[in-house]
């Protein structure tokens, strides 16, 4: 059991930081909270996507002729194109996690708390 | 130039997302002429591409000239040409439509929100026709921001309701991307095509399952399928009403596109049943979700949140048709997301402009309207009678189809829940239809009856709610022309394409479920 986990280290980690995610985005009732989790969250998926990519014993994708030129052998070097994905997710989930900021300003000017239930209980007034 | 099309079905709101914003601080009217402009410039190239499509085959559009696996690919085939186009063109009538509530909730920067409605449309037509699995997720994301800050400014109310849709479609798209990820370590490709052609020759590993279970479940709540739907009401109740017929005839029919296009292009038929079933996972959600959201219609009274149940209901429709799986039920799903965006705009617009005009939404409250506004309630009733199915409308034709494929595949219970469907629609909105022509005018309508009583505390965004400014049904007058025209023109393509059905279907649908 313990060697399992050890083996896939990883992705046992990501897996727990997708929970811890969700659960911050599903079970807290302060908003930045849930915008917290939704960061974890985006978070363990860019990792997944790194983790994946990760070749024991490989280098950097740069061609030099000490490793053969043209004739490179590809297992020598690690896939760069889920790091250059990941960029562009980043990208997104700071364009995302903005645009939910900045809604938490507006909320807190409008309604002078940012937990979900008092919002709730100022609305039905 | 005809090969560069593409470009300028996307490319163009992209652009004009950020000039608009720009150009309308310093001169306001700009900003609406050069929207719906961009706008016409992405459904004409909308529609040349079609045309070329349906003379040469599909085109497979290299942007910048890079070749996959190096670049990124857009695939447009029939159906995809088709949804663009219809995405497209019910966008521009909305925009035409909702000039003036636009303008008035948007508040004093029009430049922003015509900016975002660019960009919403930006989004939509690259989800549409992107043949890359990341690019669909980028695509993706921008719609949906697009999206939440639209639903964000209708006011006090909206303003939970689009952060609640903000954090479920976050974590819609991100279930999406996990799924994608583990496409990618099983295949090591991420165009669709490419993708296509290694799962046909591998087997079908577990990798490939869990991802096809994120991918569909992040799609899922994005298309706002039963469970995952309960950002949808409120989103669509609250959201300014410029907006909704906006976004609720385009945005989750896109999202179901988006799951089609997973079957059609990059899961090979059969994949998806056997250990993993997410097929009959979809038609058994599918057939819950019809029932569900027409049964929770007909407990509305605010006649906006009603479309929006309906819209669950439908959606649930389209997803039955994706689980059937076959080719007719793959193009009848396709034929009713186009029919339900026509049918969808036209009841929004219809309801937005009875607000705009008369301030009441309540279904109770409109009695008596449909003399007054007999043009606008004569879309909403040509509205109302394609959703329910009645011929020759656009909705009996989806319908019939997917009846006669859940006859093909043996499965009764789709027959008679889709049928059911039917009456359950026909109880929801008849029941509108007849206050609006067989009541006597209410003579103090009152919108404060019940739960959902909100205080108009925002009285800049929403001046409509005021007491004060609220005229009685009796002296309603019929909307002005800029708004009942695109309102009649989408009223008469819900009949429009129940007539030509047969041609949409054997020319543009079939063939493009068939070849993929």
């Amino acid at each position: 059991m313990i060697d399992e986990i050890a083996a896939r280290f990883p992705y046992w980690a990501i897996a727990v930081l997708l929970v811890v995610g969700l659960y911050g985005m599903i079970g807290k009732r302060s908003l930045v909270k849930q915008v917290i989790g939704l960061s974890i969250f985006q978070s363990a998926i860019i990792l997944f996507f790194i983790s994946g990519s990760l070749l024991e014993g490989a280098t950097l994708p740069i061609l030099y002729s000490v490793h053969g030129g043209e004739h490179a052998n590809p297992d020598d070097f690690v896939n760069p194109l889920p790091h250059v994905l990941m960029l562009t997710a980043i990208v997104v989930g700071v364009a995302i996690t903005g645009v939910a900021l900045s809604f938490l300003v507006s909320i807190y000017r409008e309604f002078g708390t940012l937990d979900e239930r008092e919002m709730l209980d100022e609305m039905r007034k | 130039m005809e090969q560069q099309l593409p470009a300028f079905i996307v490319g163009a709101p992209l652009l004009f997302s950020v000039i608009v914003p720009i150009l309308g601080r310093k001169w306001r009217q700009s900003a609406f002429v050069i929207t719906v402009a961009t706008v016409a410039v992405s459904t004409v190239a909308s529609a040349l591409s079609l045309e070329r499509v349906l003379r040469e085959g599909t085109i497979r559009y290299y942007l910048g000239g890079w070749e996959p696996p190096v670049g990124i690919e857009w695939l447009i085939d029939e159906v995809s040409a088709f949804v663009s186009l219809v995405v497209t063109s019910v966008s521009l009538l909305v925009v035409i439509s909702t000039r003036r509530w636009a303008e008035r909730e948007a508040g004093d920067r029009p430049g922003v929100f015509y900016g975002l409605v660019l960009l919403l449309l930006a989004g939509l037509t690259g989800i549409v026709i992107t043949g890359d699995l990341f690019n669909l997720f980028v695509f993706l994301e921008i719609a949906s921001l697009a999206a939440y800050a639209l639903v964000f400014i209708g006011g006090r109310r909206a303003m939970l309701a689009g952060f609640r849709y903000l954090i479920i479609g976050s974590i819609g798209g991100a279930f999406y991307l996990l799924g994608v990820g583990f496409i990618y370590f099983a295949t090591g490709t991420l165009n669709m095509i490419e993708a296509r052609q290694l799962l046909e020759e591998a087997e079908s590993t577990r990798a490939v399952q869990v991802g096809a279970v994120f991918i569909f479940t992040g799609l899922g709540l994005k298309m706002a399928l039963v469970p995952m739907h309960l950002w949808l009401p409120d989103a669509y109740e609250h959201a300014p009403s410029s907006v909704n017929s906006l976004i609720a005839p385009v945005m989750t029919k896109v999202a179901a596109f988006a799951m089609l296009r997973m079957f059609l292009s990059v899961f090979p038929p059969g994949y998806l049943s056997g250990t993993v079933p997410v097929a009959d996972a979809l038609l058994v959600l599918g057939l819950i979700g019809i029932v569900f959201g027409s049964v929770a219609a007909a407990g509305q009274t605010d006649i906006r949140r009603m479309l929006a149940y309906s819209s669950v209901s439908q959606l649930a429709f389209i997803a039955v048709g994706i689980g059937l799986g076959t080719p007719l039920a793959l193009a009848a799903a396709l034929l009713h997301v186009v029919n339900h965006a026509a049918m969808k705009a036209t009841l929004f617009l219809a309801t937005a402009s009875v607000r705009f005009r008369v301030g009441l939404q309540r279904t109770h409250n409109l009695a008596g309207l449909g003399p007054r506004m007999p043009l606008t309630m004569g879309a909403f009733a040509v509205g109302s009678v394609a959703m329910v199915g009645i011929p020759p409308t656009a909705g009996f034709f989806s319908k019939w189809y997917m009846v006669q494929a859940g006859l093909d595949e043996g499965q009764w219970i789709v027959v008679a829940v889709v049928l059911l469907s039917s009456l359950l629609t026909a109880v929801y909105l008849f029941k509108v239809l007849e206050q609006v022509y067989l009541r006597p005018a209410k003579p103090e309508p009152s919108e404060h009856d019940g739960d959902e009583h909100s205080p108009p505390a925002d009285s800049a965004s929403q001046p409509v709610e005021q007491p004060a400014m609220r005229p009685v049904v009796e002296r309603a007058r019929e909307a002005p022309l800029d708004v009942w025209l695109p309102l009649v023109l989408l009223g008469a393509a819900t009949v429009v394409l129940g007539v030509i059905n047969v041609v949409i279907m054997e020319h543009v649908l079939l063939p493009g479920v068939e070849v993929s």
